[in-house]
């Protein structure tokens, strides 16, 4: 028994080997075997039985297919975890692991010759079958349990393909752990559908779902009662419903967030700053992402503006509200523009607080442009003097319209100038 | 086509570093605007495949008549929103570093050009701006102050001088390192030619130092050098400030020559686009081509030159050993 024991699981990893490929065709027919023919007595057996007794060739035949959905069954039993989605509706007359069906089979073999004969021979894949039942034999796709990219689940899955339909960029999104499982998980009807309803409801327009989703997908596992609820509160707030759509096209991950975090984010910004109502919104309106982001670096900034740069609470109200992008710029960068304006370029306090959106651009235009106008004897930044030339002018023009009204000079000039600094 | 101008993009540029950026970041961006070049339009359509599509009948009725009809649906697959850009990066090489201080040409390689940026064992030129009367531990003017002086003492000739002496032991150095027999025919030939010099690494070596501008506090020179750092050509006008009993630090570094890239070629920022590296590495192709043509024909004319040379100096040493023969009679 041992011995035949062990030939037989020698057989047995044989086959496996083998019908990896074939899984998929067979498995099918298989299916529809055992739906259409009721419950075969399929044991390891009989393919045991075929194996040591090869000459058997009346049998042959049928022991074949036997084989191969046994094996079938075998591997699938091993594999059940993986494949349990379409394992489910299947009805295996044995649920007992493979050894154990092969060691309690082996005294049994005479009876189950005799089942054998009795069995309905199985479906050949040359027989004719009725277009009735051509339809409804369904193939299994070759979706792979585990995957680490998307693409392999796009064309099957509904959810996936209408994502991309609707301009969610995939890739971008399965880099992040996790999120490719739960976009696969969902289902399109009862829970993207709704809630891209809402959107379109409270007025962002459709064009801007994709970006939406893209960056924030956890706005499809969000409730809607919580979603609701937010943009309830919002609107409490006196922000208008296309302030609220604009501030939810622009900051995806705005409605994630509770009700009592965006209360806090704005109470602080109003009382940090002291502005008013009225400012509040409207810089929260024009920066949305204020209300998504920590804390923490907005009160560094602060901190850095107050104490670094000498700026008065007034001044900083001011900068604030004409370019309420200084809260959330990098500090080191910050202060290298803010130490070039005050000490290299001499300008004082009052200007730059005049001109705040030169805070908000790239320290080495302003420093070529700079240097350009001092070499051409041109830098006079005080508005008293003639031939003043405001900051705003300085940083915000194109440079072609800078070069020729600006420093009288043609581009090629300032591309000159440029390689020698 | 997206294939083609990636095709395109091979070979050897550069480009002008601005002070204060670090030369990765530089490499970076020029990667970054290369691939938006290179992935805007999508190389082909995408591809379509026939599927049975099942359609209801009738809804009631026991008898299901389930149709199918084929209908040819795009591969979403292969879409780019699934499959992420087609190229995602592309081999951007940097030739010889430029330390973040510093400034000016730097040379970059795409894809098969990244080969040929280490046989570039050219001399390279640099035009260094000092400043007397200060000393400080990093030898720039942004370092910590460890020492000031006067310099009223110091005069152009005593400044060139100093120059003089430090191009003489440069000098020695460079015949020391090119390892040839001095007393050779062999190295009068090469240095003749302009070959002589050091092969691969070595120590720094300034073929050629000049002041160009000379007004107390503030000098410029240039240099011609093999193997050097920018940490080094600080140091150099650090060592100048000592020599002339004074102290010296250097304002800025200037790259304006390396190889044979200069900086008419060299692409400022607002240039670092697809098209413009790729019409610069046309040009580069194309001098290329010529000095080839160039040297080809001028190692013909020279190889006749050194030909007729040989003779006569064989003829010389004939008479010679003959004349040495006759004394030693």
């Amino acid at each position: 028994m041992a011995s035949s024991f062990a030939q037989s699981l020698r057989c047995r990893s044989h086959l496996c080997s083998k019908t990896v490929t074939f899984t998929i065709q067979y498995f099918t027919q298989f299916r529809h075997c055992t739906t259409r023919r009721g419950p075969v007595a399929l044991n390891a057996a009989s393919f045991i039985n075929d194996n040591n007794t090869p000459y058997q060739p009346r049998e042959r035949g049928k022991q074949q297919k036997c084989y191969y959905s046994t094996v079938k069954h075998v591997e699938s039993e091993v594999k059940e975890s993986k494949y349990s989605k379409d394992l489910s509706g299947m009805d295996f007359v044995s649920v007992k692991s493979p050894l154990s069906q092969i060691r309690d089979v082996m005294p049994v073999t005479e009876n189950q010759i005799s089942l054998n004969l009795d069995v309905t021979p199985e479906l050949s894949a040359l027989e004719e079958i009725s277009d009735d039942e051509a339809i409804t034999i369904s193939v299994p796709s070759a979706i792979p349990p585990a995957s680490t990219s998307l693409k392999e689940y796009v064309d099957q899955s509904e959810t996936l393909s209408k994502l991309v339909q609707l301009g969610v960029n995939l890739w971008k999104l399965e880099q992040r752990p996790n999120v490719g499982s739960m976009l696969l998980r969902l289902d399109f009807e009862t829970d993207v559908v709704p809630r891209l309803l809402f959107l379109k409801d409270i007025g962002v327009e459709d064009s801007r779902f994709g970006y939406i989703i893209t960056h924030n997908p956890f706005i499809l596992t969000e409730s809607l009662e919580n979603l609701q609820s937010r943009v309830k509160y919002l609107k409490s707030k006196k922000f208008s419903s296309e302030t609220v759509a604009s501030m939810v096209s622009r900051a995806p991950y705005l409605l994630n967030f509770s009700v009592k975090r965006l209360d806090n984010r704005l109470g602080f910004y109003q009382q940090e700053l002291s502005l008013s109502v009225s400012n509040t919104r409207n810089i929260v309106a024009r920066l949305p992402r204020l209300l998504c982001g920590s804390l923490e670096p907005v009160k560094e900034n602060l901190k850095v503006c107050e104490i670094e740069f000498g700026l008065k609470k007034n001044e900083i109200q001011h900068i604030i509200i004409a370019v309420p992008k200084v809260l959330t710029a990098n500090k080191k960068k910050l202060t290298q523009i803010f130490n070039f304006l005050h000490n290299t370029m001499n300008i004082p306090h009052r200007l730059i607080v005049k001109f705040p959106q030169v805070l908000n651009s790239k320290y080495l235009r302003i420093r070529e442009r700079h240097l350009f106008l001092q070499y051409l004897g041109k830098a006079q930044y005080d508005p008293a003097q003639s031939n003043y030339i405001s900051l705003d002018r300085l940083v915000s023009l194109p440079d072609e319209t800078f070069c020729t009204e600006v420093a009288l000079a043609t581009l090629d000039d300032f591309y000159l100038f440029q390689k020698t600094l | 086509m997206a294939i083609r101008t990636f095709r395109r993009l091979e070979g050897l540029f550069c480009v002008y570093k601005p002070p204060g950026v670090h030369w990765k970041l530089v490499r970076d961006s020029v990667e970054t605007s290369l691939l938006k070049g290179v992935n805007t339009t999508p190389s082909r359509p995408l591809p379509r495949e026939i599927r049975f599509l099942p359609l209801q009948g009738n809804e009631t009725g026991t008898a299901k008549e389930i149709t199918v009809s084929a209908a040819s649906v795009p591969v979403l697959s292969k879409h780019p929103l699934v499959t992420g850009p087609e190229f995602q990066n592309i081999k951007v090489g940097v030739g010889h570093h430029l330390d973040a201080f510093s400034s000016g040409v730097l040379v970059l390689g795409v894809g098969n050009g990244n080969k040929a940026l280490n046989n570039l064992h050219q001399t390279r030129d640099y035009t260094l701006e000092g400043e007397f009367g200060t000393a400080t531990d990093d030898f720039s003017h942004k370092g910590r102050v460890v020492e000031t002086t006067t310099y009223d003492h110091i005069t152009q000739e005593k400044l060139d001088k100093v120059l003089a002496m430090l191009q003489g032991a440069n000098q020695k150095a460079l015949l020391m390192y090119s390892r040839v027999d001095m007393r050779s025919q062999e190295a009068y030939e090469m240095a003749v030619q302009g070959l002589l010099g050091p092969e691969g690494k070595s120590l720094p070596i300034l073929t050629d130092i000049r002041c160009i501008h000379f007004q107390p506090p503030s000098f410029t020179l240039e240099v011609q050098c093999l193997n050097e750092t920018q940490k080094y050509l600080r140091k150099i006008v650090h060592e100048i400030g000592l020599e002339l009993r004074s102290t010296a630090v250097c304002k800025g570094v200037r790259r304006t020559r390396d190889g044979c890239f200069t900086l008419q070629d060299a692409l400022t920022r607002n240039h670092w686009t697809a098209t413009d590296i790729m019409g610069a590495i046309q040009q580069y192709h194309a001098t290329k081509k010529n000095k080839k043509k160039s040297s080809h024909s001028k190692n013909m004319d020279s190889r006749l030159q050194l030909e007729g040379f040989k003779i006569t100096t064989n003829e010389e040493n004939a008479t010679n050993q003959g004349e040495a023969v006759h004394t030693i009679k």
